[in-house]
């Protein structure tokens, strides 16, 4: 399982990078992999709000629903229209293609309460 | 691995698309040791089967098995189970694992014909070998031509050496096998099916694909489209409720419902908007709450959201069981859905796509 350097990570298993005033959001290697094969997406429109620790849209499985929690707030600059078409994408390539959101944050983007790849790493192994 | 009526089940192995499609097209083997087993039998048996479960053992001969309720006076289910007729003195009932322990105790307080009662669930493993290449895979391990043991037959044979009951059962809508054994030889046979299947693509299953298998053919979960307060009315299960069958418990409920109707009826639906019906959604027709899922998933081999339901009579897709739009609320949101006549999904081979005739 691959845990990226250059990302912050959150309790709730999504990822994110910021470049500039930009902020990537996807889910993480771990969740992709508990949740098994993805069949359903939905992801708020572009323009929308979004919050730190809100949810921002919803991830399926076959057996499975989750949330997605964005790990900051801003508004929703460019939305991953393939991974809605093609949900299994999330399973293949969780930090490249299947990103899922891109947010222009608010604020100073300070990113300093998330975790750590190697933070994540000892989160996950004390949440199995 | 998740924890269920006290075992350990493996949810998925390799991942449960794969593992549905595998079954569909291949063949796939289950793990299903949970189950219980009750045995009735003596002088008695016979006269107690008739009285306590809602099908007429009579309708099958010995060495076949039937699909049958069991029912509590109001009409509401104790357990759907499947019966092994060896005679008029023996029968053996397969049940759902969660429901062993309350069968067996409904079983000992009805028991006014005196059979003889035994839970055998600890003497049995039980595995499922399903899938259009069942047959093949099992052939070379078994003592008996595979096309000796019928649809809903059973026998007692050799596998892999292994004295085992084999029937010609399942719970996919494929053509398959459950075989029976004693546990000490399950690891065995498993790995016996596991190397002779190889070359036929067999692949170990876990219970999330048991789960949509059996959701694309429209079969009942205990807990969801029956249970104590659902009955096989109200589940369109009347087949399997023999009416002109002399007393048996929940006939007088049961003969109520079927001759003045139900207030409410299962459906089958497919998604026309996207979004996957979930467990308790809620179900509106034109806009207005009509009742709620009781299964819903993802078909993996239709590529579409499917459920069943329960609908008021009296709505439309009540009366009008197929074809009829209805709504499934999907966070907050009423998504479009059609009704329609279970199967989901056509199986593709000869045999009868039914596994559980009368």
């Amino acid at each position: 399982m691959e845990f990226p350097k250059d990302l912050k990570y959150t309790k709730e298993h999504e990822w994110v990078r910021l470049d500039g005033t930009i902020a990537t959001v996807g889910i993480t290697d771990y969740a992709q992999d508990s949740l098994g094969d993805v069949v359903y997406v939905e992801l708020p429109p572009e323009g929308g709000a979004v919050t730190k620790n809100e949810p921002f849209g919803v991830v399926e499985s076959v057996k499975a629903v989750s949330d997605l929690y964005s790990p900051v707030s801003g508004s929703v600059a460019e939305v991953n229209d393939a991974i809605v078409d093609s949900p299994e994408a999330i399973n293949e390539d969780p930090y490249g293609d299947a990103w899922m959101i891109k947010v222009e944050i608010s604020g100073k983007g300070d990113l300093s309460d998330l975790m750590t790849a190697e933070d994540y790493q000892k989160f996950i192994e004390e949440e199995k | 691995m998740v924890a269920f009526a006290g075992w350990e089940m493996p949810v998925q192995y390799k991942g449960l698309i794969e593992e549905h499609l595998t079954v569909r097209s291949a063949a796939g083997i289950f793990d299903v040791s949970h189950m219980g087993e009750i045995e009735v039998s003596g002088s008695n048996a016979h006269a107690f089967v008739q009285r306590i479960a809602t099908n007429d053992v009579d309708r099958v001969g010995d060495g076949q098995c039937q699909y049958t309720l069991l029912c509590y006076p109001d009409g509401g289910v104790v357990d759907d189970t499947i019966v092994y007729r060896f005679g008029a003195d023996r029968f053996l009932f397969c049940v759902n694992a969660s429901n062993a322990d309350k069968v067996y105790d409904w079983f000992n307080k009805n028991n006014t014909e005196g059979a003889l009662i035994e839970d055998q669930s600890a003497n049995y493993a039980q595995i499922a070998l399903q899938g259009p290449n069942a047959a093949d895979v099992l052939g070379p391990l078994l003592d008996v031509m595979p096309a000796e043991i019928k649809h809903f037959h059973f026998v007692m044979a050799l596998v892999a050496g292994a004295e085992a009951m084999v029937s010609r059962t399942g719970y996919t809508g494929e053509d398959g096998f459950e075989i029976y054994l004693e546990p000490r030889d399950a690891v065995k046979v498993w790995g016996a099916l596991i190397e002779v299947g190889g070359p036929y693509g067999i692949s170990p299953i876990g219970l999330g694909a048991r789960d949509t298998l059996r959701l694309e053919m429209g079969y009942p979960l205990y807990g969801h489209e029956i249970s104590e307060k659902l009955t096989p009315i109200e589940a369109g299960l009347n087949k399997y409720v023999r009416l002109d069958k002399k007393g048996f418990i929940g006939k007088d409920a049961l003969k109520r419902q079927a001759g003045l109707g139900v207030d409410k009826t299962l459906i089958g639906f497919k998604m026309l908007d996207p979004g996957i019906p979930r467990e308790n959604y809620e179900i509106r027709c034109n806009g207005k709450k009509a009742g709620w899922v009781t299964s819903g998933t993802m078909s993996p081999s239709l590529k579409t959201g499917i459920g069943m339901g329960y609908v008021e009579t009296g709505c439309k897709g009540g009366n009008i069981p197929f074809d009829a739009g209805i709504e499934i609320v999907i966070r907050n949101r009423q998504a479009k859905a059609k009704t329609c006549r279970p199967p989901f999904y056509t199986i593709k081979r000869g045999m009868s796509p039914l596994a559980r005739p009368a």
